[in-house]
């Protein structure tokens, strides 16, 4: 069943040049796309092509101004349903210091259900349920300016959690993250879209979080490039790299083997399948 | 003689309080002129307070920097020209950002030097060429420029003063795989064209494995490697244990030669790995 589905969508930035003259830039050029209940979604593309513009839109942050978006049946456009559409999809943005608001981390994890006017005895069940779904919750009387930088962004997720979202939709979520953080965050985004059921929407410039998706679409100017599964979408090096997008390193050795003549049949993604792949040729 | 030493240096917050935590602990490293160095370690590691420490932004608690053999804290009422010779590039440069044009907030740091107007001119030119800002750009607001421009701008701003030793705290971090490749070649061929020593602070080992001669792996406050870069990402397991990683491909690559595949240790990069597998098909006649 489809969560979220876009049609046409159309949403330009305007802007004056030097001369006074009106420019108009479409940063969503007729858009459409959906996406399932329970899916998870990556979405790829270079800074500028549209991809966090597109993510306000899955929850009413923007509006289109042409076209429309449907958030679990309902027009994103309506605006007594704005909060609705808000408490079913949870936005979590690159910089953690930025989300964060409490001085406790229970606390902060709990300022979003108690905006909702969830009676006390549910917010503390939510709250501690959301700081285990990410691994944190021995972590619930700390201070949130003492943690790390992926504890810090488990924290801002915990706290979307709390307010029981249908999605969670996130910006570029490891960009501020070192190696291990980022691990903590992928594991915990995968766990709840597996364990919980939550649709998962992930901006991202790693392709090695991609990988990860059920589904990869990459933007490119407004519009959409190429969407498939992640093999199906990184088989096309050739596009991507026309593009200037990254592949995963295993799919690019492997791309380049095959372009001088080399015989794969099954372009790899992670570590192990590359592996696998070259045994299978040096044997 | 080594351009930066350290001897013992180290550095202690909040002593004599609760929250006392010794942030660098003991690191002796030795830096040639002319040399790459790569940065890593995990978040808290000590690396900003260590890089801080090099051009006096941070006194040691104990031990001491030595630039050209000379200990920075020797006068420390002479600390300002340390920072002329030691440019430091903060993470998120673009919101230092503060002139009325992208010219004037260039030319904040040689003005400061003492330059003459026509010395301060060849400066901000040159380093706005090697960022690649073209002369129009130049009298812009920065606060129109776009977020790469920006970073950009930022970046000049310390290229200006022209350094002898420039440091770099995640100059890539935010921007696209295009962006962080346009910047990377740009702070190499700077380097190439000056010879001057560069760090880079670093969490993409992608990066660090493409540019560095050698590489200052922090954990914990301590150093814990500091060796050229093949040597540093042959120890993959050791990086993993201490919360980094290696390249997805220098990873594919020490695998199959822990299978009994006879390949060079420590490949950094898609090309070289590209290569040696070739190269084996070849001799054993299995390309079609």
């Amino acid at each position: 069943m489809e969560f979220i589905t876009a049609e046409n969508v159309i949403f330009y930035y305007e802007n004056d040049d030097e001369q006074q003259n009106l420019i108009i830039k479409n940063a969503i050029d007729d858009v459409s796309l959906e996406v399932k209940k329970g899916e998870f979604v990556a979405l790829l593309g270079h800074n500028g092509c549209g991809k966090s513009t597109m993510a306000k839109h899955f929850n009413a942050m923007l509006l289109p101004q042409g076209g429309n978006i449907y958030v679990d049946g309902i027009d994103t456009k309506t605006e007594e349903k704005t909060f609705d559409i808000r408490k079913q999809v949870g936005l979590v943005l690159q910089n953690p210091d930025n989300q964060l608001v409490a001085s406790i981390v229970e606390e902060d994890v709990a300022f979003g259900p108690e905006n909702l006017g969830v009676p006390p005895q549910e917010i503390r069940e939510r709250v501690d349920n959301a700081l285990k779904a990410v691994d944190m919750y021995e972590y619930r009387k700390h201070a949130p300016y003492k943690l790390s930088g992926g504890q810090k962004q488990r924290i801002a997720i915990a706290g979307i959690i709390a307010m029981e979202p249908d999605c969670i939709v996130l910006d570029e979520p490891t960009a501020m993250l070192d190696p291990k953080g980022r691990d903590e965050v992928l594991k915990a985004i995968q766990k709840l879209n597996k364990e919980n059921n939550i649709t998962i929407i992930l901006i991202t410039h790693y392709m090695d979080e991609a990988v990860l998706a059920d589904r990869v679409i990459v933007m490119d100017k407004g519009k959409i490039l190429t969407q498939g599964v992640p093999r199906e979408v990184f088989s096309q090096v050739h596009l991507l790299k026309k593009h200037r997008l990254d592949v995963p390193q295993a799919t690019e050795l492997a791309y380049k083997l095959k372009c001088s003549g080399v015989k794969i049949d099954k372009m790899p993604l992670t570590d192990e399948e590359c592996v696998e792949m070259l045994e299978g040729i040096l044997k | 003689m080594s351009i930066i030493e350290t001897s013992d240096l180290s550095f202690v917050y909040g002593i004599d309080t609760p929250f006392e935590k010794r942030a660098v602990n003991n690191v002796n490293i030795k830096i040639e002129k002319g040399e790459f160095i790569g940065i890593m370690g995990h978040t808290g590691s000590g690396k900003s307070t260590f890089v801080q420490m090099l051009n006096g932004l941070i006194k040691p608690t104990s031990g001491q920097v030595l630039l050209n053999g000379k200990d920075i804290w020797e006068k420390p009422k002479e600390i300002r020209k340390v920072r002329f010779q030691v440019g430091m590039v903060f993470q998120y440069p673009e919101y230092q950002l503060f002139e009325e044009t992208v010219y004037k907030d260039i030319s904040f740091g040689p003005k400061n030097m003492g330059l003459t107007d026509s010395e301060i001119d060849k400066k901000v030119r040159d380093a706005a060429r090697f960022v690649d800002l073209s002369d129009e750009l130049l009298d812009k607001s920065p606060f129109d420029l776009s977020g790469g421009e920006k970073r950009r701008a930022a970046i000049a701003g310390v290229l200006a003063m022209d350094p002898e030793v420039l440091i770099l705290d995640e100059p890539t971090a935010g921007l696209d795989p295009m962006g962080r490749d346009v910047l990377l070649s740009q702070i190499c061929q700077y380097h190439k064209e000056r010879k001057n020593t560069v760090l880079l602070v670093s969490h993409s080992m992608e990066d660090i494995a493409r540019v560095s001669d050698r590489i200052m792996v922090m954990n914990k406050s301590n150093l814990e490697m500091f060796d050229n870069t093949k040597n540093v990402f042959s120890q993959n397991k050791r990086l993993e244990e201490i919360g980094l990683r290696v390249p997805q491909i220098t990873k594919i690559m020490a695998s199959l030669k822990e299978k009994g595949y006879d390949f060079s240790e420590g490949i950094l990069t898609v090309e070289q790995a590209f290569v040696e597998i070739l190269t084996k098909l070849n001799k054993e006649g299995k390309v079609w």
